[in-house]
Protein backbone atom coordinates (compact mmCIF):
# COMPACT_ATOMS: atom_id res chain seq x y z
CA UNK A 1 0.00 0.00 0.00
CA UNK A 2 1.74 3.71 -1.18
CA UNK A 3 0.73 6.75 0.39
CA UNK A 4 -0.59 8.15 -2.65
CA UNK A 5 -0.87 12.27 -3.30
CA UNK A 6 -4.42 13.25 -2.21
CA UNK A 7 -6.20 14.34 -5.00
CA UNK A 8 -9.63 16.67 -4.41
CA UNK A 9 -12.66 14.30 -5.59
CA UNK A 10 -15.94 15.46 -6.54
CA UNK A 11 -17.35 13.49 -3.44
CA UNK A 12 -18.87 16.78 -1.86
CA UNK A 13 -20.87 17.48 -5.36
CA UNK A 14 -22.12 14.02 -5.62
CA UNK A 15 -23.11 13.96 -1.66
CA UNK A 16 -25.01 16.60 -2.08
CA UNK A 17 -27.30 15.68 -4.85
CA UNK A 18 -27.81 12.52 -2.47
CA UNK A 19 -29.04 14.50 -0.06
CA UNK A 20 -30.82 16.88 -1.86
CA UNK A 21 -32.40 13.35 -3.49
CA UNK A 22 -33.31 12.22 -0.32
CA UNK A 23 -34.99 14.76 0.96
CA UNK A 24 -37.12 15.05 -2.07
CA UNK A 25 -37.68 11.29 -2.00
CA UNK A 26 -38.63 11.26 1.65
CA UNK A 27 -40.97 13.98 1.42
CA UNK A 28 -42.68 13.87 -2.20
CA UNK A 29 -42.77 10.36 -3.31
CA UNK A 30 -44.86 8.28 -0.75
CA UNK A 31 -47.78 10.62 -1.80
CA UNK A 32 -47.09 10.02 -5.36
CA UNK A 33 -46.65 6.64 -5.11
CA UNK A 34 -50.02 5.56 -2.64
CA UNK A 35 -52.19 7.81 -5.20
CA UNK A 36 -50.77 6.60 -8.74
CA UNK A 37 -49.86 3.31 -7.58
CA UNK A 38 -52.33 2.01 -5.51
CA UNK A 39 -55.33 4.22 -4.69
CA UNK A 40 -56.22 5.37 -8.19
CA UNK A 41 -55.39 2.14 -10.09
CA UNK A 42 -57.19 -0.42 -6.96
CA UNK A 43 -60.22 2.36 -7.93
CA UNK A 44 -60.02 3.22 -3.71
CA UNK A 45 -59.76 7.16 -5.16
CA UNK A 46 -61.62 8.83 -8.09
CA UNK A 47 -58.92 9.51 -10.87
CA UNK A 48 -58.27 12.23 -12.65
CA UNK A 49 -59.21 13.28 -15.87
CA UNK A 50 -56.13 12.84 -18.89
CA UNK A 51 -57.11 16.53 -19.78
CA UNK A 52 -56.89 17.90 -15.78
CA UNK A 53 -53.38 15.56 -15.73
CA UNK A 54 -52.25 17.13 -18.97
CA UNK A 55 -52.96 20.57 -18.17
CA UNK A 56 -50.95 20.42 -14.81
CA UNK A 57 -48.14 19.03 -16.30
CA UNK A 58 -48.17 21.61 -18.90
CA UNK A 59 -48.07 24.71 -15.76
CA UNK A 60 -44.71 25.80 -15.90
CA UNK A 61 -44.52 25.82 -12.02
CA UNK A 62 -45.46 22.12 -12.16
CA UNK A 63 -42.87 20.98 -14.72
CA UNK A 64 -40.15 22.72 -12.57
CA UNK A 65 -41.71 20.70 -10.12
CA UNK A 66 -41.24 17.04 -11.89
CA UNK A 67 -38.28 17.81 -12.99
CA UNK A 68 -36.50 18.15 -9.47
CA UNK A 69 -39.27 15.26 -8.57
CA UNK A 70 -37.38 12.50 -11.34
CA UNK A 71 -33.52 13.96 -11.56
CA UNK A 72 -32.93 14.55 -7.46
CA UNK A 73 -34.12 11.52 -6.28
CA UNK A 74 -31.80 9.82 -9.13
CA UNK A 75 -28.95 11.27 -8.17
CA UNK A 76 -29.69 9.57 -4.87
CA UNK A 77 -30.51 6.12 -6.05
CA UNK A 78 -26.84 6.62 -7.82
CA UNK A 79 -25.02 7.54 -4.70
CA UNK A 80 -26.47 4.84 -2.69
CA UNK A 81 -26.63 1.68 -4.80
CA UNK A 82 -23.10 2.70 -5.70
CA UNK A 83 -22.12 2.36 -2.37
CA UNK A 84 -24.14 -0.39 -1.83
CA UNK A 85 -22.40 -2.33 -4.44
CA UNK A 86 -19.13 -1.34 -3.13
CA UNK A 87 -19.20 -2.35 0.26
CA UNK A 88 -22.25 -5.31 0.23
CA UNK A 89 -20.67 -7.13 -2.73
CA UNK A 90 -17.07 -5.87 -2.05
CA UNK A 91 -16.30 -5.47 -5.87
CA UNK A 92 -13.67 -3.21 -5.64
CA UNK A 93 -12.53 -4.30 -9.59
CA UNK A 94 -15.70 -3.07 -10.85
CA UNK A 95 -15.69 0.13 -9.41
CA UNK A 96 -15.77 2.28 -12.48
CA UNK A 97 -17.90 0.03 -14.12
CA UNK A 98 -20.79 0.68 -11.02
CA UNK A 99 -19.59 4.28 -11.26
CA UNK A 100 -20.90 5.15 -14.79
CA UNK A 101 -24.06 2.62 -14.45
CA UNK A 102 -25.35 4.37 -11.47
CA UNK A 103 -24.19 8.13 -12.46
CA UNK A 104 -25.34 7.33 -16.39
CA UNK A 105 -28.23 6.05 -15.44
CA UNK A 106 -29.29 8.84 -13.46
CA UNK A 107 -28.11 11.20 -16.01
CA UNK A 108 -29.47 9.67 -18.79
CA UNK A 109 -33.31 9.86 -17.05
CA UNK A 110 -32.53 13.45 -15.74
CA UNK A 111 -32.38 14.20 -19.60
CA UNK A 112 -35.28 11.63 -20.54
CA UNK A 113 -37.68 13.94 -17.94
CA UNK A 114 -36.38 17.57 -19.29
CA UNK A 115 -36.89 16.11 -22.85
CA UNK A 116 -40.45 14.94 -22.02
CA UNK A 117 -41.72 18.26 -19.62
CA UNK A 118 -40.23 20.20 -22.87
CA UNK A 119 -42.78 18.08 -25.17
CA UNK A 120 -45.28 17.95 -23.19
CA UNK B 1 18.62 -2.92 -7.69
CA UNK B 2 21.36 -0.78 -8.65
CA UNK B 3 22.36 2.55 -6.56
CA UNK B 4 21.35 4.79 -9.91
CA UNK B 5 17.85 3.56 -9.96
CA UNK B 6 16.43 3.92 -6.54
CA UNK B 7 14.48 7.18 -6.57
CA UNK B 8 16.12 9.95 -5.19
CA UNK B 9 12.69 11.06 -2.96
CA UNK B 10 12.13 8.88 -0.05
CA UNK B 11 8.30 7.44 -0.04
CA UNK B 12 7.96 5.56 2.95
CA UNK B 13 6.54 2.61 1.53
CA UNK B 14 10.05 0.36 1.91
CA UNK B 15 9.34 -0.48 5.54
CA UNK B 16 5.63 0.31 5.98
CA UNK B 17 3.29 -2.38 7.08
CA UNK B 18 1.11 -4.25 5.39
CA UNK B 19 -2.28 -2.66 6.73
CA UNK B 20 -4.16 -5.43 8.85
CA UNK B 21 -7.61 -5.78 7.00
CA UNK B 22 -9.26 -8.95 7.63
CA UNK B 23 -11.62 -10.22 4.93
CA UNK B 24 -15.25 -9.84 4.88
CA UNK B 25 -17.42 -12.48 3.59
CA UNK B 26 -19.94 -10.87 0.68
CA UNK B 27 -22.84 -11.80 3.42
CA UNK B 28 -21.54 -9.57 6.18
CA UNK B 29 -24.63 -7.87 6.39
CA UNK B 30 -26.94 -11.10 6.70
CA UNK B 31 -26.25 -11.95 10.37
CA UNK B 32 -27.41 -9.00 12.52
CA UNK B 33 -30.53 -7.03 12.38
CA UNK B 34 -28.26 -3.86 12.43
CA UNK B 35 -26.93 -4.57 9.22
CA UNK B 36 -29.57 -6.14 7.53
CA UNK B 37 -31.40 -2.68 8.40
CA UNK B 38 -28.59 -0.96 6.84
CA UNK B 39 -28.48 -2.91 3.84
CA UNK B 40 -32.29 -2.74 3.42
CA UNK B 41 -32.12 1.29 4.20
CA UNK B 42 -29.46 1.47 0.89
CA UNK B 43 -31.48 -0.46 -1.07
CA UNK B 44 -34.85 1.58 -0.64
CA UNK B 45 -33.19 3.95 -3.29
CA UNK B 46 -33.59 0.88 -5.62
CA UNK B 47 -37.45 1.43 -5.04
CA UNK B 48 -37.28 5.53 -5.47
CA UNK B 49 -35.52 4.79 -8.76
CA UNK B 50 -38.57 2.69 -9.56
CA UNK B 51 -41.01 4.69 -9.09
CA UNK B 52 -39.32 7.65 -11.14
CA UNK B 53 -39.13 5.67 -13.82
CA UNK B 54 -43.26 4.66 -13.50
CA UNK B 55 -43.53 8.52 -13.19
CA UNK B 56 -41.09 9.18 -16.65
CA UNK B 57 -43.55 6.57 -18.34
CA UNK B 58 -46.96 8.63 -17.15
CA UNK B 59 -45.10 12.10 -18.69
CA UNK B 60 -44.35 9.71 -21.87
CA UNK B 61 -48.28 8.48 -22.05
CA UNK B 62 -49.44 11.53 -20.87
CA UNK B 63 -47.83 13.21 -23.84
CA UNK B 64 -48.89 10.61 -26.07
CA UNK B 65 -52.39 11.43 -25.50
CA UNK B 66 -56.04 10.09 -24.03
CA UNK B 67 -54.96 6.22 -25.66
CA UNK B 68 -51.69 6.20 -24.43
CA UNK B 69 -52.73 7.52 -20.99
CA UNK B 70 -55.71 4.83 -20.84
CA UNK B 71 -53.21 2.05 -21.70
CA UNK B 72 -50.36 3.61 -18.82
CA UNK B 73 -53.55 3.41 -16.35
CA UNK B 74 -54.31 -0.58 -17.80
CA UNK B 75 -50.83 -1.01 -17.14
CA UNK B 76 -50.50 0.21 -13.73
CA UNK B 77 -53.81 -2.06 -13.00
CA UNK B 78 -52.62 -4.83 -13.31
CA UNK B 79 -51.20 -7.48 -10.24
CA UNK B 80 -47.80 -7.46 -11.40
CA UNK B 81 -47.70 -3.68 -11.03
CA UNK B 82 -49.78 -3.57 -7.87
CA UNK B 83 -47.39 -5.78 -6.46
CA UNK B 84 -44.37 -4.20 -7.55
CA UNK B 85 -45.73 -1.07 -6.08
CA UNK B 86 -47.12 -2.59 -2.57
CA UNK B 87 -43.27 -3.44 -1.96
CA UNK B 88 -42.49 0.06 -4.02
CA UNK B 89 -44.42 1.92 -1.58
CA UNK B 90 -43.23 -0.20 1.43
CA UNK B 91 -39.67 0.56 1.14
CA UNK B 92 -40.56 4.78 0.53
CA UNK B 93 -41.98 4.60 3.71
CA UNK B 94 -38.90 2.86 5.54
CA UNK B 95 -36.73 5.23 3.10
CA UNK B 96 -38.71 8.79 4.21
CA UNK B 97 -38.84 7.18 8.16
CA UNK B 98 -35.03 6.79 8.43
CA UNK B 99 -34.36 9.58 6.55
CA UNK B 100 -36.58 11.82 8.87
CA UNK B 101 -35.27 10.25 12.01
CA UNK B 102 -31.37 10.81 10.34
CA UNK B 103 -31.61 14.78 10.54
CA UNK B 104 -31.15 15.16 14.53
CA UNK B 105 -28.19 12.87 14.38
CA UNK B 106 -26.65 14.29 11.22
CA UNK B 107 -27.12 17.83 12.92
CA UNK B 108 -27.53 17.55 16.53
CA UNK B 109 -28.99 21.01 17.97
CA UNK B 110 -28.23 22.64 20.68
CA UNK B 111 -30.31 25.01 22.74
CA UNK B 112 -29.12 27.19 26.42
CA UNK B 113 -26.13 24.37 26.07
CA UNK B 114 -28.63 21.20 26.06
CA UNK B 115 -29.07 19.05 23.36
CA UNK B 116 -32.59 19.61 22.26
CA UNK B 117 -34.20 15.82 22.14
CA UNK B 118 -34.24 14.38 18.82
CA UNK B 119 -37.40 13.92 18.22
CA UNK B 120 -38.18 17.34 18.28
CA UNK B 121 -35.57 17.96 15.68
CA UNK B 122 -37.45 14.81 13.26
CA UNK B 123 -41.22 16.53 14.20
CA UNK B 124 -40.81 19.72 12.03
CA UNK B 125 -39.44 17.06 8.37
CA UNK B 126 -42.77 15.20 9.37
CA UNK B 127 -45.23 18.17 9.53
CA UNK B 128 -43.35 18.78 6.30
CA UNK B 129 -43.96 16.02 5.21
CA UNK B 130 -47.75 15.77 6.47
CA UNK B 131 -48.03 19.37 4.95
CA UNK B 132 -46.91 18.49 1.05
CA UNK B 133 -48.97 15.19 1.03
CA UNK B 134 -52.47 17.01 2.07
CA UNK B 135 -51.47 19.42 -0.92
CA UNK B 136 -50.31 17.19 -3.52
CA UNK B 137 -53.82 15.20 -2.53
CA UNK B 138 -55.91 18.15 -2.54
CA UNK B 139 -54.81 19.23 -6.25
CA UNK B 140 -54.86 15.42 -7.73
CA UNK B 141 -57.95 15.12 -6.04
CA UNK B 142 -59.90 18.31 -6.58
CA UNK B 143 -62.78 18.23 -9.32
CA UNK B 144 -62.18 21.06 -11.55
Amino acid sequence: MEYAAHKPSNEAGFWLLFSAGGVVAAVLIPIHLFLFGLAFPLGWLPQPSYEYLLSLARSPIAKLYLFVFCALPLFHWAHRFRFTLYDGLQVKHLNEVIFTFCYGGALLGTVLAAHLLWKI
Amino acid sequence: MTAEAKPTVARYTEFHPRWYRPNVSVYWWMGQRQYLKFILRELSSVFVAIFVVETLFMLSALKGGPQAYADFQNTMASSLMIALNVICFLFVLFHTITWFNLAPRAMPVRMGGKRVPEFLVAAPNYALWVVVSVFVGWLLLRTP
